[in-house]
């Protein structure tokens, strides 16, 4: 186990690097000037030029990728070009925010993904499994922006039970778990939950419509266990597989929606990348993407740990 | 006392102590996608100078912002008066106001508003602000050199006379040097407790979310002080989630409410607070060698070609058809004689006349954007433009481009390769002073790299003009020349001249007393909000 562990993190390394490369090219390549959010619009093109000699974006780029690539070693993503705040800052209080919100709507989404899926994949092709597949169907199609415009619509504009933006009544950094700052999170967390729900009830009916089908499960029932066991059994069967799918889910969750933040104002790591896009906030840009990837790669890490140890057999593998 | 003199007594008690009762808190959603720079120098450009900029500071030159019935003029801000030389037109003086206080209690001296220079302009300075620099330096192209004289007198000196150097000056806020010493002589800790003279004071600030302000109520200017008790400013970038956050009561006010939300928020008893404000949303036309908009008669063409009345039911009311460059009653707008009218017929005589028609079909390509900041709403109205000119027999291409990528295209100057062929460019200006207004777009001397003239246009009448308007001092006299500028623009088409913004926003019915001045800035101070 020791051997695999050592083996997976140090995969991780090139994994770190080349996600490195690829976002530093990625905020170069797309149109636009790094410094838009500093100058002011009317500003000429000579003082671009000299501005851009001040930040240092007339150096060769691979002179800024390991100049860039030299401090993240060291834990410095460096300082937003249009705040001045450093970017390690600006990420962890946007990534408490984002946690806090992928928190419930994991707890939603794969509550009822899970119960959507179980039941649909236990009564297949029943009335019940058809039900479930239509939502679980929907809660991948539909555009979770619209859904969050629809809700804000109906339960702020229209009936104000809830607010439509913001993450509480003073912001996010005077944040308690109070019924006036939990009230902040329920439509956006509702809207973030239905995709992973989708996802999570599909891939469950679908492994628990195969894991029935297999004799095993036959053989179980022939011995005498009652549903309860042949469950336990399908559970167990199925875990691996939905454990992966859940992690990556979670994963996309913790990323936060650029969409959903921004339609809510929710002031977390979506909401930063996509404002970090319209200032062509490059360290911003660049911090925040490595970190979301970085956050990535450790959830698969921890997943692939998880399922070897549900799975002695992936181990092996 | 009689009872009737005793209620009087008591009402002129209870009126006079009116202004010291509670008068609620404001909270405003913002376009902006932050809260705009906190130290002086605010970026977020008009938004942020309105919400930031004047708020907590004050520069040396106001805006009058009481009148929303005529457009704004300058008044003594910081400076209590300021005078050229009467020998070297170089030399200004201006008289620093007594006994102004920072909000950390120190005071304000002319060495402090030198010192407020050199955080922009002097590189080697200690308190020189790379991010502060970025906003501030193009706002002050004029100032060469500035001493403090005595406590109250500062000294500028200009480049060349200039006598557009008090609008200049309205951009700049005074920071206090005392504050900044306090926090460990560092930009970022002063921006967390900024300290100005203006007639508010930033009490707490979170990033990206909120900001609130209350009344200075030392403030020099007593009538200016703030009613409110608190005034608290939220970026909310989506329109959607704006119309949203006002109508379920997170906000009082919106800035810039998408017009086809109007119908529902006044359907919701919202008010819809409109007025004229130097804003243009233009065509900029290329005058570079070759371009087809090089003849005064397809320039003028053009503009007789646009639906102005019916652009303007398009964008459900919410614009000011354009006669001119400025705004209809602008002070500046002179009497010209090319009347920015329909008139199919004379388009088309006036492209025959240049030489278009069925053997020679007039064709052209336009840089438009999707989005950006003024641009109204870019796409159907270039698409409607597009129609009103085909029906006149000029046919227009489009070429998308992004808005970030546009403003580098406008940087580059028409002949650039970054404009792609394009003989013209959607684009709107901020033209609230001279330089913004007329100057910096075809000025000869201005073309990029070194200014904004994208259009390459270089006519040494107009140049003349200009350096009429920089050697004029007498603001009446000044506006005079301006005039014959703004009939310049006007009767030789220089521009496609097409609308100009109502610098909507919607508030909640509870907010009173805004006066909105036809200004790109507003003062909060008269607001209060009913019970």
């Amino acid at each position: 186990m020791l051997f695999y562990l050592v083996k997976r993190v140090l995969y991780t390394l090139p994994v770190a690097f080349g996600v490195s490369i690829v976002c530093f090219m990625l905020v170069h390549i797309a149109p636009g000037d790094p410094l838009t959010s500093v100058l002011p619009p009317d500003a000429s093109a000579q003082l671009q030029q000299e501005m851009r000699r001040l930040y240092g974006f007339d150096r060769p780029y691979y002179e800024q990728f390991l100049r860039w690539f030299g401090r993240a070693l060291q834990g410095d993503l460096g300082t937003s070009i249009a705040t001045g705040r450093s970017v390690t800052s600006e990420l962890v209080k946007a990534m408490g925010n984002t946690l806090i919100l992928a928190a419930f709507a994991t707890m939603i989404g794969f509550v009822l993904g899970g119960l959507f899926g179980f039941v649909a994949g236990y009564f297949r092709n029943s009335f019940i499994d058809r039900f479930a597949s239509l939502l679980s169907v929907i809660g991948v199609s539909v555009p979770h922006y619209w859904l969050g415009m629809v809700l804000v619509i109906i339960f702020s504009a229209q009936l104000g039970w809830l607010p439509a933006t913001g993450a509480g009544p003073g912001g996010s950094s005077d944040w308690a778990w109070d019924w006036a700052h939990l009230k902040h999170v329920v439509l956006p967390a509702i809207t973030m939950s239905v995709i992973p729900m989708g996802i999570v009830a599909r891939t469950i009916r679908a492994l628990v419509a195969d894991i029935l089908s297999q004799e095993f499960v036959g053989g179980l029932r022939a011995k005498g266990l009652l549903d309860l066991g042949v469950f336990k059994h399908v559970v167990k069967n199925a875990a691996p597989t939905a454990l992966a799918v859940m992690g990556l889910q979670f994963g996309y969750l913790l990323g936060g929606s650029i969409l959903i933040e921004t339609v809510f104002s929710w002031p977390g790591t979506g909401f930063l990348l996509g404002n970090a896009i319209f200032q062509r906030d490059l360290p911003l840009l660049q911090g925040t993407i490595l970190v979301l990837a970085m956050f990535f790669v450790v959830l698969n890490l921890i997943v692939d740990l998880v399922q070897s140890a549900i799975d002695p057999r992936i181990q092996r593998s | 006392m009689m009872p009737s003199r005793m209620a009087a007594a008591i009402a002129a008690a209870l009126l006079t102590a009116t202004p010291a009762l509670a008068q609620g808190t404001l909270r405003i959603g913002m376009t902006a996608s932050d809260i705009p720079m906190t130290t002086g120098q605010p970026d977020q450009g008009g938004e942020g100078q309105r919400f930031m900029g004047l708020t907590v500071y004050d520069a040396l030159v106001h805006w009058d912002l009481t009148k929303s019935d005529k457009p704004s003029t300058l008044i003594p801000g910081l400076a209590a008066s300021w005078s050229v030389d009467a020998t070297d037109k170089n030399k200004w003086i201006f008289k620093i106001r007594e006994g102004v206080k920072f909000h950390d209690g120190s005071t304000l001296t002319a060495a402090a508003v030198v010192w407020n220079f050199d955080k922009l302009l002097k590189q080697d300075a200690p308190q020189f602000d790379q991010r502060q620099a970025s906003q501030g330096r193009s706002r002050i192209p004029a100032v060469a050199s500035y001493r403090a004289i005595d406590d109250l007198t500062l000294e500028i000196t200009t480049r060349a006379p200039d006598a557009t150097l008090p609008y200049q000056l309205a951009w700049i806020g005074i920071s206090s040097p005392a504050q900044w010493e306090k926090v460990g002589k560092n930009w970022q800790e002063f921006a967390k407790t900024p300290s100005g003279t203006g007639p508010w004071k930033l009490t707490a600030l979170t990033p990206r979310e909120r900001a609130e302000l209350v009344p200075n109520k030392e403030y020099w200017d007593k009538p200016r002080i703030p009613k409110l008790d608190k005034m608290i400013l939220i970026p909310l970038p989506e329109a959607n989630t704006r119309v949203a956050a006002l109508r379920s009561g997170q906000v009082d006010w919106i800035e810039a409410p998408a017009p086809d939300a109007v119908p529902s928020l006044k359907a919701a008893g919202m008010q819809i607070i409109t007025n004229a404000y130097p804003h243009n949303w233009t065509w900029h036309l290329s005058r570079a060698e070759g371009s087809v908009w090089n003849d005064v008669r397809v320039r003028q063409a053009a503009n007789l070609a646009v639906d102005r009345e019916g652009l303007k039911e398009l964008l459900g009311g919410l614009m000011i058809p354009a006669e001119g460059f400025m705004p209809p009653g602008h002070q500046w707008f002179g009497n010209p004689k090319f009347k920015l009218k329909r008139d199919l017929a004379q388009a088309k005589k006036l492209l025959a006349e240049a030489g278009y028609g069925p053997s020679k079909p007039f064709q052209t390509k336009i840089l438009i954007s999707a989005s950006g900041s003024g641009q109204m709403q870019p796409l159907p109205m270039n698409e409607f433009i597009q129609q009103n000119l085909a029906e006149a027999g000029m046919k227009i291409d489009f070429e998308v481009v992004e808005w970030n990528t546009l403003i580098n295209i406008w940087r580059a100057g028409a002949k650039h390769e970054s404009s792609r062929g394009a003989t013209g460019m959607n684009y709107s200006y901020f033209i609230q002073d001279p330089f913004t207004g007329f100057m910096r777009h075809l000025q000869c001397n201005l073309q990029p790299p070194a200014g904004t003239n994208w259009g390459l246009y270089c006519d040494p009448e107009m140049d003349k003009l200009f350096d009429e308007v920089r050697n004029t001092f007498d603001a009446e006299a000044q506006s005079k020349v301006l005039q014959r500028i703004h009939e310049k623009y006007v009767d030789e088409a220089l521009f496609l001249m097409v609308t100009h913004d109502v610098n909507a926003r919607a508030m909640s019915p509870k907010v009173k007393g805004f006066v909105q001045a036809q200004n790109w800035f507003q003062d909060f101070g008269t607001i209060t909000m009913a019970p």
